[in-house]
């Protein structure tokens, strides 16, 4: 294959070749394919289904909890629709909406590389996933679980009799497909990138994603072992953490957290990976400090393996160990808040385009800072054995998992649309959507923090009368943000059909995903780029676009 | 495709006899494990059952998996995950060696 410069590839004409898909038809060339594109796609429906089956569960707590007596839901009901919330929206999708649906679609364009490193295991992967999700649709049909999604010693090894070995083997299974996706980004990234694709040139998606990868690979096992020690316990009695045979049940919270608070990164790291690259597009501006950037998102990566315990200050640790890693809490905003900043440094004075991704991307800047600031509290011990278990604690993480990780999952949605699918989405709805979002989450989620810092628990399907007025406030926040998620399935449905064709490249952005046609050829690239321009070049595009229409 | 342009690591073909000796050498250490289950060494119970265990998981690591003949990434993907190991180790220790100090 004759290698190409960027000038040769960029401009090719959506309409004068195949691709991916109507390269093949037919239920078995989705079902059997091994082309990572079309993997992206499967996974992209799949986390999308599980996202509303997660979200029925929000919207029925939601409601309970508009009346302080607990009169929709039973106690034992409520239990159960939180638990099957927390543990679908986690394992199902957070941890893999951006990397394994969209990740899978646009790392190896990035790269300009023609698949993954393993497309079969690429598929395994969402076979495994698709397993793992089967047992957790058993779980939900069959009468749930209630152990909350943490799974915690010793109610759900001794006491809960509802489906906590099904559920705990789905998350076990599913864990599989993140480590095999994380393997396959980690040897796709330092293997097939193309000619003159240095580590310095790589947009900072990739550095973002090897990062979770890097996390997908290190701690998924841990929780895997976990679960299955947790099984081993409540079928066959074997000790690890009932006292009553030699266990301590404090060991599964270490071991657990080991794995889940990482997982936190596995889902927010990608979103930083996303808002990267709306941020460099929309400003049409090299990222400011683009080397600490990248190493920032390793820094969390590592940093994010030291902070497990601040989950249990209150869980009857030694002090001495919670003041270490009370500290070591602390240390991770750093490379978070220097992404913040340089993003932020990036938009200084910079001419930005307000398209819907990157309405995303300024409501993920403010709600991950609300977010990350939220977290600063609840690492510092006192105040978190004050608002522990409140919802305090509720508001803190999603303003992170929801206010973050959503926000970047849709900002790439609809960034990425256009290479998807070949066709543009409305604009005008989906602006209206990201406000409804925006407007919907805060209303939500905003007076959960006051809620819960006066002393409002969490877990409990009903409440003292004084806290009525801020749980209408988060039941009409959560219909708003309901009617924000289901618009895009209209709009983004619509235009597949009738959205205006979007061309290789509409938002004139840099990177080797817009060097190919929309939707791409099976192979990617009809010829092999090769890369003489570092990361967000702006200039030296715009040049080069200069001089291809002058050719 | 950047790093390893040109010259591929070459592929060491590990002789027949090293396999069946470091074979005997795991029966061996097995026995030992075996036997010393069934000593009394007080105290030192535990950490001579972990130094035969660790014997054993190097040569399985260095011979049967090959680490002995492979490149320095992939050493440095071994030592990785074992210091990830010692964080899970040493942090959850920082918790329970220290538990029973009381803070006044």
């Amino acid at each position: 294959m004759t290698p190409s410069t960027l000038h040769d590839v960029r401009f090719i004409e959506p309409e004068k070749t195949r691709n991916y898909l109507n390269e093949d038809y037919g239920v078995f060339s989705w079902l059997l394919t091994k082309d990572h594109k079309r993997i992206g796609i499967l996974y992209l429906l799949s986390v999308t289904l599980l996202f509303f089956v997660g979200g029925f569960f929000a919207f029925m707590l939601r409601l309970e909890l508009l009346t302080p007596e607990g009169d929709l839901l039973t106690s034992d009901t409520y239990n159960k629709f939180f638990t099957l919330h927390g543990i679908v929206m986690i394992f199902f999708f957070l941890i893999p909406a951006i990397p394994a649906a969209l990740g899978n679609f646009i790392l190896p364009l990035m790269l300009g590389a023609k698949d993954l490193a393993f497309p079969k295991i690429n598929l395994l992967s969402w076979y495994i996933y698709m397993t793992g999700a089967i047992f957790g649709i058993y779980v939900i049909v069959t009468g749930g679980v209630d152990t909350g999604w943490t799974f915690y010693t010793p109610f759900s090894t001794q006491y809960s009799n509802t489906h906590v070995f099904a559920t705990t083997l789905g998350a076990f299974i599913t864990g599989f497909s993140s480590i095999l996706t994380g393997l396959n980004f980690i040897v796709t990234i330092h293997r097939m990138r193309a000619p003159g694709l240095t580590w310095f040139r790589l947009p900072l998606f990739v550095w973002s994603m090897y990062a979770t990868s890097l996390v997908m690979l290190l701690a998924t096992p841990v929780l895997a072992i976990t679960l299955f020690l947790l099984m081993l316990e409540r079928t066959l009695g074997v000790g690890i953490f009932d006292p009553a045979l030699g266990g301590d049940p404090v060991l599964y919270q270490h071991l657990f957290w080991f794995y889940s608070h990482p997982a936190v990164y596995i889902m927010i790291l990608p979103a930083m990976a996303v808002i990267s690259e709306c941020v460099a597009a929309f400003t049409r501006k090299k990222i400011f400090g683009y080397k600490f950037v990248a190493f920032a998102s390793l820094a969390i990566a590592f940093l994010g393996f030291l902070v497990w315990a601040h989950h249990m200050f209150v869980a009857g640790i030694s002090v001495y160990s919670a003041m270490i890693f009370s500290f070591l809490t602390m240390l991770v905003a750093v490379p978070s808040a220097i992404k913040v900043f340089n993003w932020t440094a990036t938009m200084y004075r910079a001419s930005v385009s307000w398209q819907t991704p990157m309405l995303y991307v300024m409501g993920f800047i403010g709600l991950f800072t609300i977010g990350g600031v939220t977290g600063l509290f609840l690492g510092a011990m006192g105040v978190d054995v004050h608002v522990h278990d409140s919802y305090f604690v509720v508001a803190h993480f999603h303003y992170i998992m929801v206010g973050g990780t959503v926000m970047g999952y849709l900002a790439g949605i609809h960034y990425w649309w256009p290479k998807i699918t070949g066709r543009m989405y409305p604009e005008w709805w989906a602006r209206l959507s990201a406000l409804l979002i925006f407007v919907g989450f805060n209303l939500t989620f905003f007076p959960q923090f006051l809620v819960g810092y006066v002393g409002m628990p969490r877990r409990y399907h009903a409440y003292a009368p004084e806290f009525q007025v801020l749980n209408v406030l988060s039941t009409a926040g959560a219909t708003v943000l309901a009617a924000g998620y289901i618009l895009p399935m209209f709009y983004l449905f619509w235009s597949l059909w009738y959205g205006r064709k979007a061309g290789s490249n509409p938002w004139g952005a840099v990177g080797l995903e817009w060097a190919t046609s929309s939707p791409p050829p099976k192979e990617n690239f009809h010829v092999t780029p090769v890369v003489t321009w570092d990361a967000y070049d702006y200039p030296a595009f715009l040049k080069a676009m200069r001089e291809t229409q002058n050719v | 495709m950047n790093d390893h342009h040109g010259h591929a690591p070459t592929h060491h073909v590990t002789p027949l006899p090293v396999y069946f000796a470091i074979f005997f050498a795991l029966m061996i250490l097995t026995g030992i494990t075996v036997w010393i289950s069934r000593v009394d060494l007080g105290v030192m119970n535990f950490p001579v059952a972990m130094a035969v265990a660790i014997v054993k998981a190097t040569l399985v690591i260095l011979f049967f998996m090959h680490l002995i003949h492979s490149t320095r990434l992939t050493w440095v993907v071994v030592l990785g995950s074992f210091l990830w190991l010692g964080v899970l180790f040493v942090l959850i220790f920082s918790d329970y060696l220290t538990r029973a100090w009381v803070m006044y």
